[in-house]
């Protein structure tokens, strides 16, 4: 599994940062949502990096969300979805 | 993502399914969701050498995992509050019976220095000094018991003895 990487979707009009663990189910179910809706988003697996990488991005979902939990879904970098709320994520990208 | 031998995710499924329904626990019913994260805590025993949950960012250093070395402190008061743990591998009989649905939860842990294996130890809130012997509970499940040192295991929920604290 990539640490990194951006998945192409039809519905790119928004700016998707999605951070997660590889280890998390409700991580996974996020991105099973993202992907079925077609939506593109770029994302970071935060337990597959390491060292001041990974210190630099905590940092950037601290910012977001204090209690650095996961998923975080940044969208078009000012609102932060935390956990797996699939009505959110509809809610925000106007699906 | 798995380089985890299937019969080994079955495996400590089964033992976890058991334990839990022993000491009046309950493993999620959607048993792909669950494999999903026994697979994951595999995983992170070959990462880690400890099962970090599955769904926190954990540091590889044992001492400051602690209270999230599955199952974590947090378990017993999401059951009791969300019907699920944080990760969603232990739920309450209500969730098991389909009377209330499972969801992602909120995070209970304490911010980084919060946290409780970074509290001093703590001298017991009573002094009872005619005590024979000390008291020990379990963080994860409140298990208290009288003895010299704490037991290697929990018999309630497994944890190890490093995750108890002394209490009397
Ligand atoms: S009991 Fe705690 S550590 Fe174990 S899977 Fe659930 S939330 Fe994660």
């Amino acid at each position: 599994m990539n640490a990194r990487g951006r998945i192409p979707g039809i519905r790119n009009q928004h700016q998707v940062l999605f951070y997660a663990l590889s280890t998390c189910i409700w991580c996974k179910r996020t991105r099973e949502f993202l992907e079925a809706n077609n939506i593109a988003f770029d994302f970071v697996y935060v337990d597959l990096l390491s060292g001041t990488e990974r210190e630099a991005v905590v940092e950037q979902v601290r910012r977001w969300n204090p209690s650095v939990s996961f998923p975080t879904l940044v969208i078009d970098g000012c609102r932060a979805i935390i956990g797996y709320r699939p009505e959110e994520i509809q809610e925000a990208l106007g699906l | 993502m798995s380089e985890i031998p299937r019969e080994k995710v079955e495996a400590l499924y089964q033992r976890l399914y058991e334990e839990a329904e022993a000491s009046g626990y309950h493993l999620n019913p959607d048993k792909e969701f669950t494999l999903g994260l026994v697979e994951s805590l595999l995983i992170n025993e070959a990462r880690y050498g400890y099962w970090a949950c599955p769904c926190r960012l954990a540091t590889g250093e044992k001492q400051k995992d602690l209270d999230i070395i599955c199952p974590c402190d947090y378990r017993d008061a999401d059951l009791l509050e969300w019907g699920a743990c944080y990760c969603g591998l232990y739920v309450s009989e209500e969730v098991l019976r389909g009377e209330r649905p499972l969801q992602s939860i909120p995070e209970r842990r304490p911010p980084e220095g919060q946290r409780p294996q970074e509290q001093p130890a703590r001298a017991p809130a009573v002094s009872v000094t005619e005590l024979p012997l000390p008291v020990w509970r379990c963080r994860v499940c409140g298990y208290l018991c009288a003895r010299e040192q704490p037991p290697a295991v929990c018999p309630i929920c497994k944890a190890k003895r490093d995750r108890f604290e002394r209490f009397l």
